[in-house]
């Protein structure tokens, strides 16, 4: 886990990611409790106010809920929520930028798609 | 919201040089402030007029909804710690602690005995024979542990490493979190402490031109590069606050979000855009070779 923020992005975009990809890979489960304002702030050192524009913005979202008096905790059934939203990001990010690279290095569709398979066996 | 601190239309003169000019703002209770710029831009001025050291040449300036001068209501309110503080040549630390805890009415002495601690400043040693890191470690213990209600630390941390630095941001983090007030940080180290702000102030030439929310600011300037004639074809109509040419190549700096019609025509020219830091916007907007009043108000 990468501690430091980029400063060339809005810092609440950035939690409410990593709270998301938090999320996504289990570290928070659904209806597990998310650290405070306060720890979240301590933790990465960024203004509390930062951070709860980030979790505000799950809320928002319905990714997050709150308990009144204990905090703010994970809804259920957002983890698959969580999941298409990024699959649909995953083409704009990586595939579309991806194939660009490939065009100017003069791969071909079939080599590219052997080496994801090849990039697969690997893991 | 209230108001710690209102300023409108302040300005400053020496003589024909305006210090500052004509300069507003205001600074809502509870928040984190930076007050940016370079050296001699104003930012000191302005603070000495916040915490009235220093007399106005026209303007209005009203600290906690009153005037602050001869205020002592006011004054009881502020800790200002400069960046060269002096004290008395008999004074030892404690003895600045002491001093400081009747000054201060909600000065926290267990939290200040924790501060010592953390920063290992030796307590019965002269303040005259301190060394500069230590020395600024007594204005950040001083300013921590008063809480005032407006907090303003100016280029704190001289002599202090990245250790001591951090520490304080550290500190500062977990006791506002706290204790919630209106703190003002002065400092050139932008990178270090943007994270900490959530408003920013840039001061250049005694005038102020930039006053907004940090996170806003953030993802606000790109660059782009690329063949010098695609990279001034994609530039035209657009706010460049920096030029870059390599060779054959350029790379210039926008000020203004792309829209997606903008990121599809750049690339297509072969352009690539990378974002640019906090630190590196206000650096090109001060560093004297565009206007940068001007490129923010388009």
């Amino acid at each position: 886990m990468t501690i430091s923020m980029d400063d060339s992005r809005p810092i609440f975009l950035q939690i409410a990611e990593r709270i998301e990809n938090d999320i996504i890979e289990g570290r928070l489960p659904e209806e597990s409790q998310v650290p405070s304002t306060n720890q979240f702030a301590s933790f990465y050192q960024i203004n509390p106010a930062t951070v709860m524009k980030g979790v505000n913005l799950l809320v928002d979202q319905e990714i997050l809920y709150k308990k009144r008096g204990i905090g703010m905790f994970v809804a259920t059934g957002v983890r698959a929520k969580i999941m298409d939203k990024r699959k649909e990001q995953f083409y704009e990010q990586y595939i579309v930028s991806m194939v660009k690279e490939a065009e100017k290095l003069g791969i071909t569709a079939d080599q590219l798609t052997e080496m994801i398979k090849r990039g697969d066996k690997g893991q | 919201m209230s108001l710690a601190v209102e300023i409108n239309g302040l300005s400053k003169s020496y003589g024909k040089v305006k210090a500052v000019d004509n300069v507003s703002f205001s600074l809502e209770e509870g928040k984190i402030y930076g007050l940016l710029g370079r050296n001699g831009a104003g930012k000191t001025t302005v603070m000495h007029m916040i915490t009235a050291q220093l007399f106005a040449t026209s303007g209005q300036l009203k600290v906690f909804g009153e005037e602050p001068y001869e205020n002592d209501k006011v004054l009881s309110q502020i800790c200002f710690i400069k960046e060269s503080q002096k004290y008395p040549d008999n004074f030892r630390v404690a003895d600045v602690l002491d001093v400081s805890r009747l000054f201060f009415p909600n000065w926290d002495r267990e939290f200040a005995d924790s501060l010592v601690q953390d920063f290992k400043l030796p307590l019965k040693r002269r303040v005259k024979k301190l060394s500069r890191g230590m020395l600024s470690s007594v204005g950040i213990i001083v300013g921590l542990a008063s809480r005032a209600p407006l907090t303003i630390f100016d280029e704190p941390y001289l002599g202090l490493d990245a250790v001591a630095r951090s520490l304080f941001y550290d500190r500062l983090l977990a006791d506002y979190a706290e204790y919630p007030r209106t703190i003002v940080l002065s400092t050139h180290l932008i990178d270090e402490v943007s994270q900490l702000l959530e408003h920013v102030l840039v001061i250049d030439n005694g005038k102020l031109i930039l006053n907004e929310e940090s996170d806003a600011l953030r993802g606000r300037a790109c660059s782009v590069a690329g063949f010098a004639s695609q990279v001034e074809n994609f530039l035209e109509g657009k706010t460049v606050i920096h030029r870059e040419p390599f060779a054959g190549l350029a790379s210039a700096t926008i000020l203004g979000h792309l829209s997606a019609q903008d990121r599809k025509r750049a690339s297509d020219l072969g352009l690539e855009i990378t974002p640019v830091s906090l630190q590196q916007m206000i650096i090109y907007l001060t560093n004297g070779k565009i206007d940068g009043e001007a490129a923010i108000a388009r």
